[in-house]
């Protein structure tokens, strides 16, 4: 009887400490976009130790998850590659511009893909490498799932209207695309230049242009995109803190890959 | 003195039996929250978008932005998948069943399930991660397969995962046969090899129908193994080695651009409605198996 009567005393305890615990700390849960993700775990972590009464959690799920559990409110920072105009409830916070890259397996030696030739890769009509410049070897296109915001931005800038075919490969996140057309020979796939960049595969140029931020800046490379971090509403308090962190550390941009909104030559309202 | 005790522990005995009737009912009430739930959402497919029941099943046109939804893809993928594990799985583990059953030592049935219990307690991520960094680039090589990822690569690494299933249910399946059918065929003449294929197999087909069918359920529901070998491309699997959907993996891959609402969240519930009837439907089987065979 006193057995139970301690650890009826001991569960009762917890739970009114558990409580406590929690508000002693606030907590930002930050999801979606993986081609953003490199950049919000760099900052989050130096802001952590800078304000080491702040939790930050940070997942990716992808852009589509980003917007989707912003907008249920199951996430205070949703990270996105695209705009939500289905949520106009989200207020669109932009943080940088990232550049995407069109990746192959760096075996084959193909350095340039005209837009036609990556149009067709992707609908599927060339299937073998050797009819794009590229030695006799099948294409192993790899897709991204259809909540990818990295997909949605290669949809709208490289695909012109033309529908990507299903029946490749398709995997999720940056990361694991990047590993998969590293190790596959053959295979072709796109992922922003934060995951691409030194990770062992060949980013293509497109038309002639090369995947740098230079040119991204300069407007003549078609494949980028702004990086948004939609929260319900205006962001207050240490969400806002946060956001004007990652958005006025330029060294965080720069190291990780991605490019100043302010340096960008070019504007783009529905991107 | 006693009459105190006896009141006290009559009381204790009322308690204790409505707690028990009480998480029975929650348990009941869980069940059915979500088979209701799972019903609920899964038939708005076809109640708010209209899509006719048929075209969802044996069509293969899947674009959900178009609302197209034809499920066949994934169906087939499933249904070849568990196929392909039950061929491969099913023989061995029944073999192995049988060998533990009827011929091993008890030293070694002593190593050798444990062995099978392991194989049980490693998490399907981790045959998943198994699969992508050993057996895809194995396949790559040594097959026609151009990526490594397809059919085959699934096939494998969800005959290995219905393994401890299938082998601990058959060889309960022999071991609950009676001695006198194997001191019969011995008395008879027959080898040990003779009794197993020609009077314990026969006697033992409704254990191992239901060792089967149970091997079958767990390939069905598995999710995150396939979904990192399979390929996840929409496109009925043209070879063995190719690549092609199922439904738990379509399931997992379409869920975080599903918004609330839309098109392609309700094709996502019917897909889970159909593996939930499709599970239940097994478990009638087997149900089903085991009163034929008293």
């Amino acid at each position: 009887m006193t057995k139970i009567a301690a650890l009826a005393a001991l569960f009762l305890g917890a739970s009114l400490l558990a409580p406590t615990a929690a508000f002693a700390d606030t907590s930002i849960s930050i999801a979606g976009s993986t081609a953003l993700l490199p950049l919000v775990k760099d900052a989050a972590g130096i802001y952590q130790t800078m304000h080491p009464d702040v939790k930050i959690s940070v997942s990716g799920g992808g852009s589509g998850t980003g917007i989707a559990q912003a907008a249920a409110k199951a996430i205070d920072i949703g990270d996105s590659d695209i705009t939500a105009p289905n949520n106009p409830e989200l207020h669109d916070n932009r943080v940088a511009v990232i550049g995407f890259a069109v990746v192959t397996n760096p075996s084959l030696g193909v350095k340039n893909l005209t837009k036609a030739q990556i149009q067709d890769i992707f609908t599927g009509k060339v299937s073998n490498w050797k009819e794009v410049g590229g030695p006799d070897q099948k294409i192993v296109v790899i897709n991204r799932p259809r909540s990818s915001g990295t997909r949605a931005v290669f949809t709208k800038t490289l695909m012109g209207g033309k529908t990507v075919n299903e029946a490749g490969l398709t995997e999720d996140a940056t990361g694991t695309v990047v590993s998969v057309v590293q190790t596959t020979p053959g295979a072709i796939s796109y992922a922003a230049f934060s995951g691409t960049h030194g990770k062992g595969v060949s980013e293509v140029a497109i038309d002639g242009i090369a995947p740098t931020d230079d040119n991204v800046i300069d407007g003549k490379y078609p494949f980028w995109s702004y990086e948004h971090m939609f929260t319900q509403g205006a962001p207050t308090g240490e969400i806002s803190r946060f956001i004007a962190f990652v958005q006025t550390r330029t060294d965080l941009l720069a190291k990780n890959g991605y490019i100043k909104i302010s340096d960008m030559k070019v504007k783009e309202s529905d991107r | 003195m006693i009459a105190v005790q006896a009141k006290r522990s009559h009381t204790i005995e009322r308690i204790a039996v409505w707690v028990l009737r009480a998480a029975a009912a929650f348990v009941i009430f869980a069940i059915a929250a979500l088979l209701i739930y799972l019903c609920f959402e899964g038939t708005k497919t076809f109640t708010v978008d209209h899509l006719p029941v048929w075209q969802f099943l044996f069509t293969s046109d899947f674009d959900p932005t178009a609302n197209k939804g034809g499920a066949a893809i994934f169906i087939v993928g499933t249904i070849v998948v568990t196929l392909f594990a039950l061929c491969v799985g099913g023989p061995f583990g029944i073999a192995v069943g049988a060998f533990l059953s009827e011929i091993a030592p008890p030293r070694m049935a002593g190593i050798l399930k444990p062995a099978i219990e392991v194989l049980v307690g490693i998490p399907s991520v981790v045959y998943g991660w198994l699969g992508l960094r050993l057996l895809v680039p194995f396949l790559r090589e040594h097959t026609s397969s151009a990526s490594g990822f397809g059919l085959a690569a699934a096939g494998i690494v969800l005959s290995i995962m219905i393994l401890p299933t299938v082998i601990s249910l058959s060889e309960d399946a022999f071991r609950s046969l009676p001695g006198a059918l194997r001191e019969g065929s011995m008395a008879l003449g027959s080898t040990r090899w003779q009794t197993m294929v020609r009077v314990l197999l026969p006697s033992a087909s409704s254990g191992l129908s239901v060792a089967l069918i149970l091997g079958m359920a767990r390939a069905i529901g598995e999710t995150l193994a396939v979904q990192m070998v399979l390929g996840n491309a929409t496109q009925f699997a043209s070879g063995l080695f190719a690549p092609t959907a199922a439904l738990t993996t379509e399931i997992v891959i379409d869920m975080p651009g599903a918004t609330q609402g839309s098109f392609l969240e309700h094709e996502l519930f019917s897909m889970a409605l159909f593996l939930l009837l499709l599970a239940m439907a097994l478990i009638l089987l087997v149900r089903f198996v085991l009163r034929k065979r008293v």
